[in-house]
C-alpha cells in the first residue's frame, strides 16, 4: 500500500480540497515538480498551470493561476485562483487570459525602463496562461503581443 | 390633543415602519450568515499564508536587501489611511465608530507633524470624513456595485495601494475596519499593512528548514504584495460581517421600539375613544334631563 500524506488546496475564498494523497504534481515557478510523501521540505511559488493530485481513489486536476506551495510533512497549496479542471470552460479561461493580457499591457504602458523585470514577468505570465489553454484542450485565444 | 383620526394614522404609520425594520433585520441576518461563512472560508488561507510569510520575513529581516514592503522606506513621514466602511447606512454606530477611530489617528499623526493621506473604501465613511478631511482624500474605491465580495475586489484595492507605494506616495499604510466579535459587538481596528508586520512565530522547536525555489528573497518579493491583498481581503470580509451584525442589532432595536410605540399609541387611542363616548353619553343624558 502506498503511503499517503495530507494535502490541502486553499484559495482565499474557500478551501477546495483536503484529503490524503499519494502524490501531487505542482507547476512550480522554476519547473514542474511532483511531491510524494517524505519529500524534503520546501516552499515554491507557482506559475499558471495544472495541479495534479493523485489519491488512492483516482486523480484530480485543478487549474491554478498563481500562488505558492508549502511542502513539508503535509502539502499545502495556496492558490490565488484555483478551478477544478472539469469546471474550466472557454469563458472562464478567456477571462483569465484577458486579465493577464491587460496587466501586461498596463505594465508595458507604464514601463519607464528602470524596472525591466516586471514587464518580462507579466509577459511570461501571459504566455504560461496561454500554454495552459493548449494543455487542457481549450482554444488558446492568442493575444497579439 | 390629537384627534382620533390622527392617532389612527400614526399607529398605522408606525406599524408599517415596524414591518420595514423587521424585514431589514431578517435580510441582515441572512446576509450575516453568508458573510460569516465567507470569513470562515478564507481563514485557512490567511492563516497559512501568514505563517509562511512570517517565517520567511523572519529569516530575511535585518538583511539590507529586504524588500521595501517589508523593511519600509526608512521614513515615516507620509501616512496612508485606508478607511473601510459600509456602502449603506442604517446599521447603528458601525460607520461612525470606524470614522471616529480614523479621526483620532489623523489628529494624532498631524500633531506629530506627519502628512496624512486618506483612501476610502465604501461611501459612508467618505461622506462623514469629507467635511473635515476632504483635502486629504487621495482616492476612493466604490463597492456599491459589488454583490458578492470576492478576492478580486481585495486585489483591486491592494493594487491601488501598492501602485501608490511604488510611486513613493506614502511610507506607512494602515487599514481601518471593524473586527467582528459578535452580533452585538464589533471593534473598530487599525492595522498596519505597509511595511508588513507579522506576529513573530516563536516556536523554534517546530520550525523546519525549507528549501526555497526560487530564492528566499524572490519568493518574498512575490508574496508580499499578495500578503497585502490577503490582509485587505480578510479585513473586507470582517467588515462585511460586522456591518450586517451591526445592522441586524440596530434593526432589532428599531423593531422593538416601534412595538413599544404602537402599544403606547393604542392605549392613548382607546382612552380618547372612551372619552368621546363618555362625552356623548353626558350630552344625551343632560339633554333628556332638560326636558
Amino acid at each position: 500500500m502506498a503511503e499517503t500524506m495530507q494535502f490541502d488546496l486553499v484559495s482565499p475564498e474557500r478551501s477546495l480540497m483536503s484529503a490524503q494523497v499519494t502524490a501531487v504534481s505542482i507547476p512550480g515557478a522554476e519547473g514542474d515538480l511532483t511531491a510524494m510523501p517524505m519529500h524534503a521540505p520546501m516552499i515554491t511559488t507557482l506559475r499558471p498551470g495544472i495541479l495534479k493530485v493523485e489519491t488512492e481513489k483516482g486523480t484530480q486536476e485543478f487549474v491554478v493561476t498563481g500562488g505558492f506551495a508549502e511542502i513539508g510533512a503535509s502539502v499545502t497549496v495556496l492558490a490565488e485562483k484555483a478551478v477544478p479542471h472539469a469546471d474550466m470552460d472557454q469563458a472562464t479561461y478567456e477571462a483569465l487570459v484577458q486579465e493577464a493580457h491587460e496587466s501586461y499591457l498596463s505594465l508595458k504602458a507604464a514601463d519607464t525602463g528602470n524596472e525591466p523585470g516586471r514587464v518580462a514577468e507579466a509577459a511570461k505570465l501571459l504566455q504560461d496562461m496561454v500554454a495552459v489553454g493548449t494543455h487542457i484542450g481549450l482554444d488558446p485565444k492568442q493575444p497579439n503581443l | 390633543m390629537p384627534s382620533l383620526k390622527d392617532l389612527k394614522n400614526r399607529i398605522s404609520s408606525v406599524k408599517s415602519t415596524r414591518k420595514i425594520t423587521k424585514a431589514m433585520q431578517m435580510v441582515a441576518a441572512a446576509k450575516l450568515r453568508r458573510a460569516q461563512d465567507a470569513a470562515e472560508m478564507s481563514r485557512p488561507y490567511t492563516e497559512r499564508f501568514n505563517k509562511v510569510l512570517g517565517a520567511l520575513a523572519g529569516s530575511v529581516a535585518g538583511s539590507s536587501t529586504a524588500p521595501k514592503l517589508l523593511a519600509g522606506t526608512g521614513k515615516d513621514d507620509v501616512h496612508l489611511l485606508v478607511v473601510m466602511t459600509a456602502e449603506r447606512g442604517l446599521c447603528g454606530g458601525f460607520n461612525s465608530s470606524i470614522v471616529k477611530l480614523t479621526r483620532i489617528h489623523v489628529e494624532k499623526l498631524r500633531a506629530a507633524g506627519k502628512t496624512v493621506k486618506i483612501l476610502t473604501v465604501g461611501k459612508k465613511g467618505r461622506e462623514q470624513l469629507k467635511r473635515d478631511y476632504g483635502n486629504l482624500f487621495v482616492g476612493h474605491v466604490d463597492l456599491s456595485e459589488v454583490k458578492k465580495l470576492g478576492y478580486a475586489e481585495a486585489q483591486s484595492v491592494a493594487k491601488d495601494v501598492l501602485a501608490r507605494f511604488d510611486a513613493g506616495e506614502f511610507d506607512v499604510a494602515t487599514i481601518f475596519y471593524a473586527k467582528f466579535q459578535s452580533v452585538i459587538s464589533q471593534t473598530p481596528t487599525a492595522q498596519q499593512i505597509v511595511p508588513a508586520k507579522f506576529e513573530t512565530v516563536e516556536d523554534a522547536g517546530e520550525s523546519t528548514l525549507y528549501d526555497y525555489e526560487p530564492g528566499e528573497e524572490a519568493i518574498l518579493a512575490d508574496l508580499l504584495p499578495r500578503g497585502v491583498a490577503t490582509q485587505i481581503f480578510s479585513a473586507l470580509l470582517e467588515n462585511a460581517a460586522s456591518e450586517q451584525g451591526a445592522r441586524m442589532s440596530a434593526m432589532d432595536n428599531a423593531t422593538r421600539n416601534a412595538g413599544d410605540m404602537i402599544d403606547r399609541l393604542t392605549i392613548e387611542y382607546n382612552r380618547s375613544r372612551q372619552a368621546v363616548i363618555t362625552n356623548e353619553l353626558i350630552e344625551i343624558i343632560s339633554g333628556a334631563e332638560a326636558l
